[in-house]
């Protein structure tokens, strides 16, 4: 019984006991950090070999990463990944694939976006030249020239017209909307913590087998319809694909990935504390093997100079500006936004690490504005526009270009990306109270995820405060697992740690 | 410790503390940023009180065919030494149960006392504590004790604990019905909250006897009434979340000081009862005394706090009175008359509301063109 | 919400009375409705206490549970309920079977097999369906449960009930569920209808009290909205509108009254007395709720009905016609849960109906298109420029017809070019975005190419209400064939225009294995209902 509890209790966090947990590995790593990588890396595919084989096999070298869960793999159908920001999903999805077309089975890779399908099928690709590669597509689907420039890259609107293909790839709309009973022995879901169960319900009869990839700490899927008729049901349509499946088969392993590649040393232990409080991971590389240095120095600094001198340094930094209720698009936030990226571009930073040990510069591609709002992302762009119309030190042609190419988006949109700095409009900022949805965990977790060098949160003052006078009145529900982290409590550890990080800009 | 109660007893005055209780500990969750709740509740004002003689009491009120149901459902459930609830936990939940005893702590041979009970409940529990693993014994209404606002405070023992496998759990009984699997999310909220102040007691009483605070699970069992029949149901509810919560509220409750300090010193909420026991005080008085303290309503505190009516009528003409989602939208401004005067253009904004006024402009406008100039 | 509605409660604070918040009326007002205002008993899950019910205003039936805990008078209180009901359902001809009234499926018998939701079959749509009015959303919760506690129920066996029992539990159980699907009016609650068209001076909280929503709405002659919802607040002057009694009602009288029935029911006298005195203090609480019931659908009534409207509800006569069949043709009742199938096919039509719902009502209503305006997603404004005979070479080669007209507006725009837009009313003419150029005095910063930002509040909201946008569009379709524009088909000079890039599209339903066919992932497939003995005797006290 007290299994099935925690089984229920955890939800997607880690349903197999120890399997996939490094209570031990948060902090930062070099070397121990590559083998940890590597270890559960080749224990998830065993795992999966010994799936597909259909026989119970050692997890070889899962000593480490816990094999407990290798039994179980044998009697389930599938397996689910837990991947943290930046720990290496979308390497781990084209490996697997690989290692099962390769013992010929043929698989059905699922993603959500087209933009993703074409990044997996690029990906596979060019880790095996030699394999066909599949990608499904609807009528109006027009080729991308990165998915073009690969000839093994086969585009179809049918499963018919890719018959050679081992692999095939497709967004789950896609896959939904096929006629005929086509089917696979394997699926690998991607983002399945984005997908809604009611998706995978629609396909999840064309695969005997599944791997579900995905990070449980950015956005839940999401409807505009309000009810709670389903509320407590295992199969309720409104929750993942990756709740639904452990829901019904609690005895599924439930593995993680326990590095990430992409937050540096700063980074990864405040948004594994802060969001993953139950698994934790690790930074990759450490403390001293990224840095951030200037060009030009910041001629009567100002604070948005010591907001991102103060990042560089440190990994994060808290833009403070005065306390105010103001509108979503807060004038002065937006502005400060777009001023920052601005400084970054001016003082011509330069990120060291271990992909570019020489240093590289910062460029507008490499940076990100993340914002909660959509119409918070156009003022931001407008911003930045007029900055690029008369920028401030006057070296206007290039500087002008680079603030051209800074991505600006919501958190939504910025799931799955990455960047060298992000500059974050803090959801509660100016807020008079908070919601649900300026809350939630996993918008906040996506914003302060999605840098590998340095994070700069742009606020008004008062977070603490909002965040202490919430009223804590959410419905709770019968047999629906708590979710966690939760919101409130997220944004009370990151504020926390950036207290201490704190620029004042008045 | 000592100056702030002395100005906590000043506060509330000659009545006696209002006793806590789990509700209205769990109430500091409800609406934390409200100084005067916050307040009140820690100087033990009868709240409803004060609102009824400043002309606005409180539209609450029990029916006594909820109470009467509720009683009834809670004896039938513990009836026989809990038979029923006993059954629930082995075939409901799946509990390995061994045959256990039954403790009824609601007096101590007759002496119902706070101070005797909490101690003979302190007894008891150490000794299970202390046997490790199965004591086997049902805790019924344990006296437990809890530190709020600076002091220890009782609660109302509206509970059972039990013992399994070294671990205490909190069982709390409600009369609301699950149907078909679902109940009405707000009630069980409700007592998931008022379960976690247990379990919080609870541990705390433990690390008073040195035991950590694994001992107490941090799931509770929620007994109720299945569909629409007597019979009950159990389902476990996990609390850690309102546990994070609760300990933030309580330890900012211990900052009361800070709230205290902000309030002039002659402030009193005294109700001053001749001795037949009837108020006499000033209405107009006691309405200052009120007034003193800031409040922070929203239209939710009108389901949650005895106070609301005198804080609406207070708040009347803010657009906070209108909902927090049409303050918002209004761009956090305060005042319904200042929206109205961005809003025919008659004032120019401030700077900080300048971006508030277009929004609010660009609407009048559309509805004015749209509605006509009465509009 | 939106900054619009904020504005307008705002107003309403002001004016003392609700300001419209749309110009048409979005929900369909039957002619003939029937309102059905019930009470519970505090504390139990769903004892009926009294109902009001009936479609004539003038002509209420009360009933009564004289002992609410009784088992036998809550079946009596259900069949009296069913018959009432029945007999207003039985006057809609439930299409595609004759003229037959779907209420004398209550005779039938319950073999055979169902047809089930959702095939959208050739039946013929019914011309007609019924509507019930309950005061409030929590009404329509009771209804929901009331149908829960009574479908299961036999005609026949140890624990038999009236017929018309279940067959009300069924037709109760298909108006509380529907209620659920976006755009439906088949059941709906009072002051959800309202709110939909007027904000109040108070909060939304506030406004789920009947009383003193329409306080605000049509206050009486002597006062204001202000006034008239505070006194609406007053229980002994306006007792709730149910499902939930006044404590203060059930303590000082009702206890009182129930006692005095059970003394009489035990002692043999005074029963008819005792009985009446109670009906009386429940009618006295449930006939202002029926009153004001009446009125709301009067007031609503009386609103000029919004162009897609009829096109809704003849989704819902369509939804009564199959569930008439389905229980003529001695289809099972609705199982206690949805089964994982039948979930996310139920949630894959509310999501289209939701969408589609939003793109009807800012089609039919400028006030709510407002919204959409403000929020850059629709733009209106007056034409300064047009040149409708405009002919261009196509990519075909063809020549092709595409006036140019040039729309000067005071409104946020962030659409930028390329972008393409629909004029509410023309749904084949498209408008394609050429150019947006920002006019006249805007604040430093502001001259962006492409227009100030968009939504509510953005920062270039304040700029662009003091200067105004000039945007060019390029029209093309529902011109008629020719080379020269169809009279009235292009707006001239002078003309008000509004562009939107919303636009009501069918979309078909997503495709979902057959039940029988749910995967593992979802705990494969589910065994079907059968009605048991069990659910027949279920408890209900």
């Amino acid at each position: 019984m007290t299994g099935e509890m925690r089984a229920q209790r955890a939800g997607g966090a880690g349903g197999d006991g120890g399997a996939g947990r490094h209570d031990g590995a948060r902090g930062h790593g070099g070397a121990g950090a590559v083998e940890l990588a590597r270890r559960a890396a080749d224990d998830i595919l065993g795992a999966l070999a010994a799936l597909s084989a259909g026989t119970p096999g050692p997890a070889p070298g899962s000593a480490g990463a816990g094999s407990a869960g290798a039994g179980e793999a044998i009697a389930g159908r599938g397996l689910v990944v837990d991947s943290p920001p930046g720990a290496g999903k979308s390497t781990l999805v084209a490996r697997a694939a690989l290692r099962l077309a390769g013992a010929g089975e043929p698989v059905m890779v699922v993603a959500q976006t087209n933009e993703q399908v074409d990044d997996l099928a690029v990906r596979l690709a060019s880790l095996s030249p030699q394999l066909p590669v599949g990608r499904l597509s609807a009528a109006d689907y027009v080729q991308t020239e990165r998915v073009a420039r690969h000839p093994r890259v086969t585009v179809g609107r049918q499963p018919a017209d890719l018959s050679g293909c081992q692999v095939i790839v497709a967004t789950a709309a896609k896959w939904a909307s096929l006629t005929g009973d086509a089917a696979w022995p394997w699926a690998i879901i991607d983002e399945a913590y984005q997908m809604r169960s009611d998706m995978l319900l629609r396909i999840a009869g064309r695969f005997g087998r599944a791997l579900f990839v995905g990070d449980p700490g950015q956005l839940d899927p999401f409807t505009v319809v309000r009810t709670e008729r389903w509320t407590g049901l295992p199969w309720d349509p409104q929750v993942s694909a990756v709740a639904v499946l452990l829901a019904h088969n609690p005895g599924l392993p439930v593995r993680q990935l326990p590095v990430s590649w992409r937050l540096p040393a700063s980074a990864a232990p405040v948004v594994s504390e802060a969001f993953y409080p139950f698994s934790g991971f690790m930074a990759g590389t450490g403390p001293g093997e990224r840095s951030l240095s200037f060009q030009a120095a910041g001629f009567g600094a100002g604070p948005a100079d010591e907001a991102i001198e103060l990042a560089a340094r440190d990994g994060w930094a808290l833009y403070e500006m005065p306390a105010r209720h103001a509108p979503r698009t807060d004038g002065e936030a937006v502005a400060a936004c777009a001023r920052l990226a601005e400084r970054l571009l001016a003082r011509g930073a330069i990120a060291v690490s271990e992909l570019a040990p020489g240093g590289r510069p910062v460029t507008g591609d490499r940076i990100a504005i993340g914002t909660a709002h959509r119409d918070q992302a156009r003022a931001v762009r407008q911003a930045l526009r007029d900055l690029a119309a008369a920028p401030a030190g006057g070296a206007a042609g290039p500087l002008a270009a680079e603030l051209g190419r800074v991505t600006v988006d919501t958190a939504n949109r910025l799931q799955g990306r990455e960047f060298d700095v992000t500059i974050v409009l803090h959801p509660l900022s100016g807020r008079v109270d908070a919601d649900e949805f300026h809350l939630e965990s996993g918008r906040l977790c996506v914003l302060a995820s999605r840098h590998r060098h340095a994070c700069v949160v742009v606020a008004r003052a008062g977070i603490p405060e909002l965040l202490d006078a919430h009223p804590s009145r959410e419905p709770v529900h019968i047999d629906v697992p708590a979710r966690f982290p939760d919101g409130w409590e997220a944004h009370h550890s990151v504020m926390a740690h950036l207290a201490a990080r704190t620029v004042r800009a008045w | 410790m000592n100056a702030v109660e002395a100005r906590l007893d000043r506060l509330r005055g000659s009545a006696a503390p209002r006793a806590h209780n789990a509700r209205t500990i769990s109430a500091l969750a409800s609406n934390p940023g409200c100084a005067r709740r916050a307040v009140m509740d820690a100087a033990g004002v009868d709240k409803q009180r004060v609102a009824a003689h400043v002309g606005h009491p409180a539209p609450f009120g029990q029916s006594q065919f909820a109470i009467t149901r509720g009683n009834a459902f809670e004896a039938q459930v513990k009836a026989g030494g809990c038979a029923q609830l006993l059954r629930l936990l082995r075939e409901r939940l799946r509990l390995p149960i061994p045959e256990v005893s039954y403790a009824n702590l609601d007096d101590v041979a007759g002496d119902t006392s706070n101070k005797v009970r909490h101690a003979r409940t302190r007894a008891l529990l150490a000794r299970a504590a202390a046997s490790g693993q199965d004591a086997g014994t049902l805790f019924d209404h344990p006296l437990l004790r809890l530190r709020a606002g600076g002091r220890a405070v009782y609660l109302e023992p509206d509970l059972i604990a039990f013992q399994l496998r070294g671990r205490f759990h909190v069982v709390e009984i409600k009369s609301f019905a699950v149907i078909d699997g679902q109940a009405d999310g707000g009630k069980v909220a409700a007592a998931v909250i008022q379960s976690a102040v247990y379990v919080l007691a609870l541990r705390d009483l433990l690390a008073e006897l040195g035991t950590g605070p694994e001992a107490v699970s941090d799931e509770v069992v929620l007994v109720c009434p299945k569909d629409f029949s007597n019979e009950p149901t159990a389902a476990l509810l996990d609390v850690r979340k309102q546990l994070t919560v609760l300990r933030r509220q309580l330890a900012r409750l211990d900052r009361i000081e800070d709230l205290l300090a902000q309030i002039p010193q002659a402030v009193t909420f005294d109700l001053e009862p001749d001795a037949a026991g009837v108020p006499r005080r000033d209405r107009r008085a006691l309405e200052l005394a009120i007034g003193a303290v800031p409040a922070r309503y929203t239209p939710e505190c009108l389901e949650t706090c005895e106070m609301c009516r005198f804080c609406r009528e207070e708040a009347a003409g803010s657009t906070a009175a209108l909902g927090r989602a049409t303050r918002d939208d209004l761009g956090g401004i305060d005042d319904i008359g200042t929206v109205l005067e961005l809003a025919r253009g008659s004032v120019p904004p401030a700077d900080h509301q300048a971006e508030a006024a277009a929004a609010i402009r660009a609407a009048a406008r559309m509805r004015g063109e749209i509605l006509g100039a009465t509009g | 919400m939106s900054v619009l509605t904020a504005l307008a409660r705002a107003q309403a604070w002001q004016a003392g009375r609700a300001q419209p918040v749309a110009t048409v009326r979005h929900v369909h007002v039957a002619p003939r409705p029937f309102v059905f205002v019930p009470l519970a008993l505090a504390g139990e899950a769903c004892a009926p206490l009294a109902a009001m019910a009936g479609d004539d205003p003038a002509d209420p039936r009360l009933l009564v549970v004289a002992q609410p805990r009784n088992r036998t008078q809550r079946f009596a209180f259900a069949a009296e309920l069913g018959r009432e009901l029945l007999r207003y359902i039985g006057g809609f001809p439930a299409g595609g079977a004759g003229e037959e009234g779907a209420g004398a499926a209550a005779d039938r018998g319950t073999a055979g097999q169902g047809a089930g939701e959702g095939g959208e079959g050739e039946r013929a749509v019914p011309p007609d369906a019924p509507q019930v009015w309950l005061p409030n959303r929590a009404g329509i919760g009771f209804t929901r449960l009331l149908g829960r506690s009574t479908r299961f129920r036999r005609a026949e066996g140890e624990h038999a009930v009236d017929p018309v029992v279940p067959v009300l539990g069924r037709w109760l159980t298909f108006l509380a569920e529907r209620s659920e699907h976006p755009g439906s009016c088949l059941m709906l609650a009072a002051t959800e209808a309202l709110a939909l068209h007027w904000a109040t001076g108070q909060s939304p909280a506030e406004d789920l009290n009947l009383a003193s929503l329409i306080g605000w709405i049509d206050p009486p002659a002597w006062t204001d909205g202000r006034e008239a919802a505070r006194a609406a607040e007053d229980p002994l002057a306006w007792p709730p509108a149910g499902p939930a009694t006044d404590p203060g009602f059930d303590n000082e009288v009702l206890a009182r009254l129930i006692a005095a029935c059970d003394r009489a029911e035990a002692g043999g006298g005074e029963a008819a007395r005792a009985k009446a005195a109670l009906g009386e203090a429940l009618a006295g609480q449930l006939e202002p709720a029926w009153r004001l019931t009446w009125r709301a659908i009067g007031l609503l009534r009386a609103l000029p009905e919004g162009g897609h409207v009829a096109g809704r509800w003849e989704a819902d006569r369509r939804a009564f016609g199959w569930h008439a069949a389905h229980l003529r043709d001695g289809g099972p009742p609705q199982p206690r849960r949805d089964s994982a199938v039948a979930a996310a096919r139920r949630l894959d039509s509310m999501e289209r109906a939701a969408a589609s719902l939003a793109v009807q009502r800012a089609l039919d209503d400028p006030l709510v298109m407002a919204e959409h305006r403000l929020a850059g997603e629709a733009l209106a404004g007056r034409v300064t420029a047009a040149e409708p005979d405009r002919v261009i070479t196509g990519p075909s080669g063809r020549r092709v017809l595409r006036p140019l007209v040039t729309v000067r507006t005071h409104d946020p725009v962030s659409v930028e070019p390329g972008t393409v837009l629909a004029p509410p009313g023309r749904p084949n003419q498209h408008a394609r975005v050429e150019s947006v150029a920002p006019l006249g005095a805007r604040g430093a910063g502001m001259a962006g190419a492409s227009g100030a930002s968009g939504a509510s509040g953005a920062s270039g909201a304040g700029a662009g209400a003091a200067g105004e946008t000039e945007v060019v569009l390029e029209l093309s379709g529902g011109m008629g064939q020719r080379l020269t524009p169809a009279p009235g088909s292009v707006p001239g000079v002078g003309d008000w225009v509004c562009y939107a890039t919303l636009r009501d599209e069918y979309q078909p339903p997503a495709g979902f294995p057959e039940p029988e066919q749910t995967p593992w992932t979802h705990g494969g497939p589910p065994r079907p209902y059968e009605p048991t003995d069990e659910d027949a005797r279920e408890a209900w006290s």
